[in-house]
């Protein structure tokens, strides 16, 4: 990886250590720890997917409530505090600056998954006694969230990139809603007819898909993600993403910053 | 005391007065709206609705209100009402949250079949639920077994108990005692040991704890119902032969009819009545019993009765 792509990377993900974002590991902790002691107190038999509809719910709405909300900061929080001129007065290109501070964004969501995903796999042991065979299917499921936090990250980047920190966070939430509940766009655009049908294709073709990236209740009940799913949401995620950060790039290449 | 230090501790002061305050008034307001919570909590009855509320997170969705189901259920059969109108509902969006999840179905139904105060007394319900979980559920033998439980103990069904203990039958994972079930339903014999069979594969295709205390106490009601008929038909015999009740256990023993003075489950030697009734000794200690009551007695129930669950 280029040098600088390397150290911006690195700084985002220091400043984002030293803003407290991994204070919401402690939330984590007293959410799912609760869980697993309650729920066999308050419920019948659903320990197990009790921990993992809400440790792997909780892990991807944090996560995703971070990359927007430090997402959308990235840009227009090194102008305000004119860090940017100083960045870029150094022999740093803006398509470094833009994908060194994704890259830095995603690796802090990577750590935070990590440390969450422990904290699941714990609450697992802890009611099951055991790990199980099935419990890996646990793991696709942490990595298809980690591909969601992926697009996540770039949109906010791209929308932070030509707006403001509030109009980004209602783009890429809004965005967020339409690609979770993307299967029922591609359902609507398949009844509907003529121009709307070609319209409502098209959204729902270009809004991210976020709901092929959530197994989270198939993998609850155990059952097996098929291979060519991991890879076609690993491609899916990864186009996605560089296609969302190159439009961030082109639009902050010509952006007047003066 | 400088102002900074008065400010703080005004500050605290008005800080634990009003936190105090707001929790006095939450536990006034509940009682004020008690019963309204659980209405409340089924406003949103679709579960199409519901699940695109949850932008996919339906797992978490389901598992929400499974539990509130559990609560409401628990804490209708625990006060004695006899309403459960939203019991059904609450199990429906459940399952149609997450249509793989076993315990709604297996504890729902057995929450739904049985009379009042047992359960909610809508064997319908749970039938539709049964065949609900079984249709996206095909291939669980769990759910054959428990609908075949149903049409037996609730529906009195024995062709379709049958019928749904042989379907489980067939299933390559199954349970070795599903064909002999098939087989007695078809038969329509023995029901002691017919329902002896049911609760003991209840009992050992658990590991639920609480399924398990509930099969045994099943099994040892079954044990008392089955030693009371078979008591009252000895005195009968007795009566035949002498023209007159047997005053004492003692007697029927002096005729050679039993060995020894014959003890429920729990150790305690059964009753004999002056009218040639047979009653345990103390029917509270013995649940769901159906026979051995004094008139007027009712059974106690312990606690919701349950069935295998999905381990």
């Amino acid at each position: 990886m280029n040098s600088r792509v390397g150290y911006i990377a690195f700084n985002t993900f220091r400043e984002a250590v030293r803003d407290r974002v991994l204070y919401n590991l402690i939330a984590f902790a007293l959410l799912l720890s609760g869980a697993a002691i309650l729920v066999g107190e308050i419920s019948i038999d659903i320990e197990r997917l009790v921990v993992v509809n809400l440790g792997l719910t909780a892990v991807s709405l944090f996560g995703v409530v971070i990359a927007i909300f430090i997402g959308i900061g990235l840009v227009s929080k090194e102008i305000d505090k004119r860090t940017l001129y100083t960045v870029l007065s150094r022999p740093v290109r803006r398509w470094e600056f833009v994908v060194g501070k994704f890259l830095g964004l995603t690796g802090t969501l990577v750590v935070n998954t990590f440390l969450m995903a422990i904290g699941v796999f714990l609450a697992l042991l802890y009611v099951a006694h055991k790990f199980e065979k099935m419990d890996v299917w646990v793991l696709v499921a942490l990595y298809f969230i980690v591909l969601q936090f992926l697009i996540v990250c770039a949109l906010a980047l791209f929308f932070s990139s030509f707006s403001t920190p509030l109009m980004s966070a209602v783009f890429t939430f809004a965005l967020f809603v339409i690609g979770s509940l993307a299967e029922d766009l591609r359902g609507f655009a398949r009844i509907t007819q003529g121009v709307g049908g070609w319209i409502a294709t098209a959204i729902a073709y270009l809004v991210p898909n976020y709901s092929a990236l959530n197994v989270i209740s198939q993998v609850a009940h155990g059952d097996a993600v098929p291979g060519r799913l991991i890879l076609y949401n690993s491609v899916y995620a990864l186009l996605y993403s560089a296609m969302a950060i190159s439009g961030a790039v082109l639009i902050f290449q010509r952006r007047n910053l003066k | 005391m400088s102002a900074r230090r008065r400010a703080n501790l005004v500050a605290i002061a008005v800080l634990l007065f009003s936190m105090t305050g707001a929790m006095a008034t939450l536990y006034a307001i509940d009682h004020l709206r008690r019963g309204s919570v659980a209405q409340e909590a089924l406003y949103v009855r679709s579960s199409r609705v519901l699940r695109r509320m949850s932008l996919g997170y339906t797992g978490l969705l389901a598992d929400i209100y499974w539990t509130r189901a559990v609560q409401y259920f628990g804490e209708r059969h625990h006060s004695g009402s006899g309403d459960f109108r939203l019991l059904a509902p609450l199990l429906e969006v459940t399952t149609e949250l997450d249509p793989r999840l076993l315990p709604a179905y297996q504890f729902g139904a057995n929450f739904l079949a049985p009379k009042p105060p047992s359960g909610a007394g809508l064997p319908g319900a749970a039938l539709a639920l049964m065949k609900y979980g079984i249709e996206h559920n095909p291939d669980q033998w769990r759910l054959y077994y428990n609908l075949g439980f149903l049409y037996y103990t609730e529906l009195k069904d024995y062709g379709k108990a049958a019928d749904a203990f042989a379907q489980g039958a067939k299933l390559p994972a199954t349970n070795p005692f599903m064909p002999i079930l098939a087989a007695r339903m078809a038969q329509h014999a023995g029901e002691f040991d017919t329902a002896r069979m049911l609760w003991f594969t209840t009992y050992q295709s658990t590991k639920d704890e609480l399924i398990r205390h509930n099969a045994v106490d099943h099994l040892l009601a079954l044990q008392v119902d089955e030693d009371v008929t078979r008591l009252e038909q000895v005195v009968e015999k007795y009566r035949d032969r002498t023209g007159r009740l047997p005053a004492s256990m003692g007697d029927l023993e002096r005729a050679g009819f039993i060995h020894g003075t014959p003890a429920d489950p729990k150790g305690h030697p059964y009753k004999l009545t002056a009218d040639g009734r047979i009653e345990v000794q103390d029917p509270q200690n013995i649940y769901f019993i159906t026979k051995g009551l004094a008139p007027g007695v009712a059974p106690p129930q312990p606690r919701p009765a349950a069935q295998p669950d999905s381990k």
